[in-house]
């Protein structure tokens, strides 16, 4: 025998897609967001969400040197943690905040649990919670240049009235990323016709939270309230980019339909029942806990022993 | 109507084009011919030749060595040099007949038979006399497949068409050129099968065959062509029983058990050549293709040839080849020699070049549930590859490990690159080799 040739199992074709395309997709998406976010809050969004990715990026890179393991910043998950932690924050919050909480959602909520895809809730909403339970005057303070007083949200909770054409569109006070709902909508689209989420986990999501504020709102079926109610707070970004997160949601089908039935009645509960007006991302982290118990019950049966019409 | 399919699935770039529009070409082997004793599932076969012995073309050398196994016969004229062990295309050292060919391939007399004059029992016994073998890849004994307990119970016959592997274009070939010999083939089997349709069942990206069978079965009563869609691995065994007739088997059925035989093209053909020709199983075609060959194209080869006169054959090696397999690009064998015999079984040889996305190192998984959203075998390959990486073999059962085809999809569509099928397939092949214990 002359010179032997490769050998591998099968098969020996593979899709172009990979970790880092997906990754990139997602900040991409995340543009229109990020652009109506520092159009509407100006130049210290921008710093903001610049040190926050730096944050996220640098901590991760310093960790694997230091554990002396292979440096994955290449796959670009720490800059869609970074950007989306961000877009999370007040418009006018210092920028240590945003360092701090890049270090916490990468070391504390990512890395330690063994990193990419090992963390148990959405690293980027870990941060933020950290944030808002250790720092809440800075985080609840959404006090800027063009807005003042309290978010929509906060106001329709205390019984005032809102614009919601405003809310759509998202000149209003808020996170960075989170008041624009036409951004937050476009680039939700961009993923899906790219096949990079889909509608299971959002759709499920919305229609059951429209439910559940639709029958204990107090307001019935009102457009206008339902409407303010989707358009605020960080519902959009929740539902289309963090709930969707792959890491944290269940991976079987059924899975993650019940699992955005659960964000969507949470999400109700803590709106219409807790102190504050927001929810969203308490309800995602607890979806989180539960992806484990969601995905064990829902597991597809076989084809031939019935999963075949899955 | 909506298109015939399944769920799950996965549409890679099919590569068809390399080969398939070039007519088929015959082979003239020269050399020797080498014969593994076992080129099918089940007992391997008993050599009923010796060394030194002359043999003619179509004569017997080895016969069945057993219910579930299949006689050999030489494809060539010639002395038998040596029985000794030599290299198949799994990477194995088989025992194997080998025959010095003399280049004259002096035939034996065939005995022709007409199938409707003869009984069902002896249409079987010619099949099985013949050595006819699953060609798409598998290699079960066709016979065995054919005298299911309740023979009356087979309501589909169903001529495997589908071709879904990438690259590979005999069948199509097949389908073109030798079309009545497939229709006549089909027509066989539906005679062991009285309460049984015959489906030619053709993916729909080989319109021209479905037309060209159509109007070749206008006038069969029994016989219908459906076209199923173009999706990989449509002509896994399973899905497509389930694409044709909606019934759904699992890892533990035949399909016999949903009452349906299937045979993939060469097969039916093969049966056609056993029957209506009395010759036994001697040939089959084989796509010689891939980006590092210069010439792709189709090739009759009379079985026991060398791989390296194929590649020959296709004007040799463009550039040097990155991996070099039997077989399609999602199922088949990567060879490390190509110094080994063709054999019933053996479909394609595709010669790959250097391709960036397969030689990725695999990174952690990211959960993002596209190899649940393609498996047609509905399970959690991710699942599944954390059981085989762990050597949890209980986790792996609880999990449905067994309902893998290996079909490969979990693998293909990974972000992650990483080896789903792989750590699975060897996972199942611990635990099936527990089972025979």
């Amino acid at each position: 025998m002359d010179k032997l040739m490769k050998v591998s199992s099968n098969p020996h074709i593979r899709s172009k897609e990979t970790t880092s395309n997906i990754m990139a997709c997602v900040v991409i998406a995340l543009l229109p967001a990020t652009g109506f976010g520092i159009y509407n809050f100006g130049f210290h969004a921008f710093l903001l969400i610049l040190v926050t990715i730096a944050s996220t990026v640098l901590t991760e890179y310093v960790y694997e040197k230091c554990m002396k393991m292979k440096v994955t910043i290449n796959d670009l998950s720490a800059v869609v943690t970074g950007l989306l932690l961000a877009l999370n924050l007040p418009p006018k919050a210092p920028l240590w905040i945003g360092i701090l909480g890049g270090v916490f959602a990468i070391l504390v909520v990512k890395m330690l649990f063994g990193g990419l895809g090992q963390n148990f809730m959405n690293p980027a909403l870990g941060g933020r919670c950290f944030l808002l339970i250790s720092f809440t005057s800075i985080m609840t303070n959404f006090d800027c240049d063009a807005y003042t007083g309290a978010t929509p949200l906060a106001i329709l909770k205390s019984g005032g009235t809102v614009n919601a054409f405003d809310m759509i569109i998202g000149r209003t006070s808020g996170t960075i990323g989170e008041t624009s709902m036409v951004a937050i909508v476009i680039g939700a689209c961009f993923l899906i016709l790219l096949g990079i989420i889909d509608l299971r986990v959002p759709g499920s999501y919305i229609v059951s939270f429209v439910i559940f504020i639709t029958i204990f709102g107090g307001h019935g079926f009102d457009a206008q309230y339902i409407s303010a109610n989707l358009a605020g707070g960080g519902l959009m970004l929740g539902a289309f980019f963090m709930a969707t997160d792959y890491v944290t949601r269940p991976i079987t089908r059924n899975g993650q339909y019940l699992f955005g039935i659960f964000l969507g009645i949470m999400t109700g509960i803590f709106r219409l029942f807790g102190p504050s007006a927001e929810g969203v991302s308490y309800a995602i982290i607890l979806g989180n806990l539960l992806v484990p118990l969601m995905e064990k019950i829902t597991m597809p049966k076989p084809f031939g022993k019935g999963g075949e019409r899955a | 109507m909506a298109k015939l399919t399944f769920h799950g699935g996965i549409h890679p770039y099919d590569g068809k084009d390399l080969s398939k529009d070039k007519p088929m070409k015959v082979i003239v082997p020269k050399g020797e011919m080498v014969y593994p004793l076992s080129q099918h599932i089940g007992a391997p076969a008993v050599p009923v030749v010796a060394k030194g012995d002359h043999v003619l073309t179509g004569q017997m050398i080895a016969e069945a060595g057993g219910f579930v196994s299949a006689p050999i016969y030489s494809s060539v004229s010639g002395t038998v040099k040596a029985i000794e062990p030599r290299r198949v295309v799994t990477g194995d050292m088989v025992n194997s007949i080998i025959i010095d060919n003399d280049g004259l391939f002096e035939e034996v007399e065939y005995t022709p038979h007409d199938p409707q004059e003869i009984s069902k029992q002896e249409i079987i016994e010619l099949i099985k006399n013949a050595g006819v073998v699953g060609m798409g890849g598998a290699g079960f004994p066709t016979h065995v497949k054919l005298s299911p307990k309740e023979p009356e119970k087979i309501d589909y016959v169903i001529a495997n068409c589908a071709e879904c592997e990438p690259y590979l274009t005999s069948d199509y070939r097949r389908m073109l050129e030798e079309p009545e010999k497939l229709v006549e083939g089909l027509k066989i089997i539906l005679r062991l099968f009285d309460n049984a349709r015959g489906i030619l069942a053709v993916e729909d990206n080989k319109p021209d065959c479905i037309e060209i069978l159509k109007k070749l079965t206008r006038d069969e009563e029994r016989i219908s062509v459906k076209a199923l869609k173009t999706k990989y691995p449509q002509g896994a065994e399973r899905q497509l029983i389930y694409a044709v007739t909606g019934r759904a088997i699992n890892s533990s059925m035949l399909p016999a058990d949903a009452g349906c035989v299937v045979d993939n093209v060469d097969t039916v053909v093969a049966i056609y050549h056993a029957v209506k020709e009395g010759k036994p199983l001697m040939n089959r075609i084989i796509t010689v293709t891939g980006d590092a060959v210069n010439d792709p194209r189709n090739f009759y080869v009379r079985i026991g040839m060398n791989y390296k006169d194929l590649i020959e054959e296709a004007g040799g090696f463009k550039t040097e080849p990155e991996k070099v397999v039997s077989g399609g690009p999602m199922m088949g064998f990567a060879l490390f020699d190509l110094n080994v015999p063709t054999t019933k079984t053996a479909s394609a040889l595709l010669c790959m070049t250097k391709d960036e996305v397969s030689a990725m190192e695999p990174s952690p998984c990211i959960n993002c549930g596209r190899c649940v959203e393609v498996c047609p075998g509905r399970v959690v390959p991710k699942k599944l590859a954390v059981c085989a990486a762990h050597g949890d073999e209980e986790g792996f059962l609880a999990n449905h490990g067994m309902e893998c085809c290996e079909c490969g999809c979990c693998s293909f569509v990974c972000p992650a690159k990483r080896q789903l099928t792989q750590s699975i397939k060897s996972m199942r092949k611990i635990l099936l080799a527990k089972k025979k214990k």
